[in-house]
């Protein structure tokens, strides 16, 4: 008992020795607390979540690219010039010379069709961004094929918009992998898949030196690199879990950026001469899903007046400030097609009108999924609050994230809360999840958020499976935004808000840009 | 006609053992599984995500062996672990054993630190209540063990965070190293302190200790209290006995009589009381890992849950369940150390 309470005591001084250095981060090194528990590999063919985009875009490349602060700008990335063919089917893409993947062997067109066949075959999660284009694991060697070393051909299956298959490419799943690297990795042919889970084959400005789930991630600089030389050596990105303790570390300069700061802790901050706050739209767009399978939900004039009853001025100011701004429409701004047009603001007699219309003059009784999150617990509260005063009693279901998205994605739900991120830079990835639903039933192939509301659009759903074949880009713009008027009159969505990506990092840490989605977060840039 | 002969007393307690401790890893693992697969929570969704279409998802499904009935996916499980085998996490996309190796050192680094501040704590001060019994001394050490059921493990910890972490700097923050220190000591048993002090690298060994210090503290300060209280309860019992009153009219000393033979006599209770409070840290501390970003087995146990991740519940199960048939033969052990009359 002795020696143990010595040794206790011993350690106790030891921790509070001043001689032990603080702990401000290593200058050539950038440390993010980040939640980053949503990672489950980092293969670019398997990755599906934001915090694995952001890790891959740093260390992967693509074909092409795109100006972060003008989207509709394409850019070659490892590709230098591209052609479509005049059947609208056959792309030709000429690829840089003298690049090469971080072991140094030299990116090729080869490399490119292994990348892009090894994400059909693998067909994970975001293997349908390819295979929609009619890919398959039997005709992808024919389909995606080097011609020689600088020259990769592509033919799809249909003539679609050109742009709509380029955004296509700049899609994480998209990156190009060391084909001989990955090769020499394979096991039971499974494409290097369970090998690039945790490790990296790219040619980016960085290299992963490590992922630990639920600890964090860590990035070197390679030397190398045929692009402006990444400023830091490393990026340490900490899995940290809890908000209040990213500010607390962030305020003792443990930590260069702090991810996930909420708004008390942005508010909290404000007075800090040594922190800043860096912000940047995000594709993201909260919402609300009407189950239209709810009687009460499926009239239009319901529909409408839950609309009106939303404040959403209220709640942006009071619970989102900083973090989310009004936006009603299913394309975030920043793509093709995007529509600013917010025609809906709280209105309480309007609302009463519409649902005396419908027959229910006095409200009705209903409920909605609620994840047990801020902010999403915060604004269902909100909404909860301003409908009550039409007579609508709103019962709050609260549940974890996957036990809420279960019983949503049954059609078990009455109303839901949620987000929807883009899966690639293109308008089609939200007009076919929030306005496509070519089968109804409960059986249906395709289930997209249209599909879980049980809203059955078999004439908007031809509309937008129009829209991603006009090959004119002023004329699918101005489609999209016929769509998008259409459906803010009459789908089932309350759409509110559109998100702002926050990164709170201290004074003097500069030159991490933040991009439209999460793979365009650099950190080549940052300087201390 | 001669008596059959018994087996002797060890031999039985053996073999009530191989019987007793595989059936209890069959319950928990049934009921374990059983509410695994009961709770609306899509184990797919973990594995494929919301975005999947429909061909991925039914594919996944069947790889995860979930379109068998319900027994047939525990036979299969079964089988695996007998084999050891603990199948691969969702989340994490490691074999379970891979993930258990790593986090479970973290929880062991804190468990056990915060076991040495409880027992280190709790028996002086459950002993002084003892002694002091009804006076303002017995009534301060009660207070500070009903607050430590009372308040909240949270808050203390983001509280604590604030107060000797961002206002003192007395301890180092969340997490267990800082990024300078990382990957300096050699990775031998995932015990930072132990790692680093076999390496000889006592300024990483001191930048640990500051990490590990204050979640330690606090979840100490949780068995303090109940360490205390349960060392109050154990030496009240043992001062009223005869031979303390004995012991006194002998003239040996109060200190004597309270510190050697009563509380030796206590200790026998209270080894188990503690060995039961060290395996509810082990089980992993979810709240406080959270707080201090600590990647232990409360955190992977309890987001492999919310995810209907199997396969690490499982894992994670077996390994609570392992350190608790553990500690409670350790303190069967400890007990005929402690007391000779079970030897």
């Amino acid at each position: 008992m002795r020696t143990l309470a010595t040794l206790l005591l011993a350690g106790l001084v030891a921790a509070t020795i001043p001689g032990q250095a603080p702990a401000a981060t290593p200058k050539d090194t950038v440390v993010m607390a980040k939640q980053i528990d949503d990672i489950i590999s980092m293969d670019p063919a398997e990755s599906f979540e934001f915090s694995g985009s952001e890790a891959i875009g740093n260390v992967y490349e693509r074909l092409i690219g795109y100006d972060l602060k003008n989207v509709s700008q394409l850019k070659g990335e490892l590709a230098e010039t591209w052609t479509v063919g005049a059947d609208g089917r056959t792309y030709t893409f000429k690829m840089r010379k003298g690049i090469r993947f971080h072991s140094g062997n030299p990116v090729t067109a080869q490399d490119a069709a292994y990348s892009l066949q090894r994400a059909v075959a693998l067909n994970k999660s975001p293997g349908f961004i390819l295979t929609q284009f009619g890919f398959t694991k039997e005709n992808m060697k024919e389909r995606i094929r080097a011609v020689d070393d600088q020259t990769l051909v592509v033919e799809t299956a249909e003539a679609v918009a050109p742009t709509f298959f380029y955004y296509c490419l700049t899609a994480v799943v998209g990156g190009i992998v060391d084909s001989k690297t990955v090769q020499a990795h394979e096991k039971a042919g499974d494409y290097g898949n369970e090998w690039l889970k945790t490790n990296s084959a790219g040619s980016g400005p960085f290299r992963l030196v490590s992922w630990k789930a639920n600890e964090g991630y860590t990035l070197e600089r390679v030397d190398g690199y045929w692009g402006p030389k990444a400023l830091p050596r490393r990026v340490v990105v900490r899995h940290v879990p809890e908000p209040a303790t990213q500010r607390l570390l962030l305020e003792k300069g443990d930590i260069d950026y702090a991810r996930n700061l909420t708004k008390d802790q942005l508010d909290a901050i404000k007075g800090n001469a040594s922190i800043a706050v860096q912000q940047a739209p995000k594709g993201s767009i909260l919402y609300l899903g009407l189950n239209q399978k709810n009687p009460n939900l499926a009239k239009p004039e319901v529909r409408e007046a839950l609309k009106y009853l939303v404040d959403y001025t209220g709640i942006e100011q009071n619970i989102l400030r900083g973090q989310y701004v009004v936006h009603q429409a299913f394309l975030p701004r920043g793509f093709l097609g995007a529509l600013e047009d917010t025609p809906y603001k709280f209105d309480l007699e309007r609302a009463r009108a519409l649902l005396a219309k419908a027959g229910l003059p006095n409200g009705f009784s209903v409920t909605m999924d609620v994840r047990n999150t801020s902010p999403i617990t915060d604004i269902a509260q909100a909404i909860q609050a301003s409908w009550a005063k039409a007579g609508i009693k709103l019962e709050l279901i609260p549940g974890d994230g996957k036990q809420t998205l279960t019983k949503y994605r049954a059609r078990n739900h009455d109303i839901y809360i949620g987000g929807w991120g883009p899966d690639y830079q293109d308008p089609h990835t939200n007009a076919e999840t929030f306005a496509m639903n070519p089968d109804n039933s409960d059986g249906a192939r395709s289930k997209t958020l249209a599909w879980r509301n049980s809203w059955d659009i078999p004439e908007m759903s031809k509309q937008t499976a129009a829209a991603v074949r006009e090959r004119d880009a002023k004329k699918r713009e101005a489609m999209y935004q016929q769509l998008q008027r259409e459906h803010q009159k009459t789908s089932p969505f309350v759409i509110m808000f559109q998100q702002i990506e926050v990164a709170a990092h201290a004074r003097g840490v500069d030159g991490f840009v933040m991009g439209p989605s999460f793979d365009n977060n650099l950190y080549a840039g940052i300087k201390k | 006609m001669t008596r059959p002969r018994r087996w002797p007393r060890r031999v039985r307690s053996l073999a009530g053992l191989a019987v007793s401790v595989p059936l209890t890893f069959l319950g928990l693992l049934v009921v374990t599984f059983v509410i695994g697969r009961v709770v609306p929570i899509d184990p797919v969704l973990a594995a494929v995500g919301d975005r999947a279409p429909a061909e991925v998802y039914d594919r996944v499904r069947v790889e995860l062996g979930l379109d068998r009935p319900l027994h047939e996916q525990f036979r299969r499980y079964a089988v695996q672990v007998l084999h050891g085998d603990f199948g691969r996490s969702i989340l994490t996309a490691n074999p379970v054993l891979v993930d258990i190796r790593r986090v479970f050192p973290a929880t062991l680094e804190l468990a056990t630190v915060a076991t040495l501040i409880g027992v280190l704590g709790g028996v002086p001060l459950g002993v002084a209540a003892a002694v002091s019994r009804g006076r303002w001394s017995d009534q301060v050490i009660r207070v500070i063990g009903l607050a430590g059921y009372s308040v909240p493990v949270f808050w203390l910890g983001l509280v604590g965070l604030l107060l000797f972490y961002a206002r003192l700097g007395w301890v180092a923050g969340p997490g267990r190293l800082d990024v300078g220190f990382e990957d300096l000591a050699p990775a031998v048993t995932g015990v930072i302190l132990v790692d680093a002090a076999l390496a000889g690298e006592w300024e990483v060994f001191a930048n640990a200790f500051r990490h590990v210090i204050l979640p330690a503290a606090i979840l100490g300060y949780f068995s303090l209290a109940y360490i205390s209280r349960m060392t109050r309860s154990f030496m009240l019992a043992e001062l009223r006995q005869e031979y303390v009153t004995t012991a006194r009219v002998k003239g040996l000393s109060e200190r004597r009589v309270v510190w050697r033979h009563a509380l030796g006599n206590a200790l026998v209770p209270l080894v188990t009381v503690i060995a039961l409070s060290y395996a509810n840290l082990l089980e992993g501390s979810v709240l406080t890992e959270t707080v201090f970003a600590w990647p232990g087995l409360g955190q992977y146990i309890t987001s492999s849950l919310l995810s209907a991740d199997m396969n690490a519940v499982l894992g994670g199960t077996i390994v609570v369940g392992a350190v608790f048939i553990g500690l409670n033969l350790l303190s069967d052990l400890l007990y005929r150390l402690v007391d000779p009359r079970t030897r």
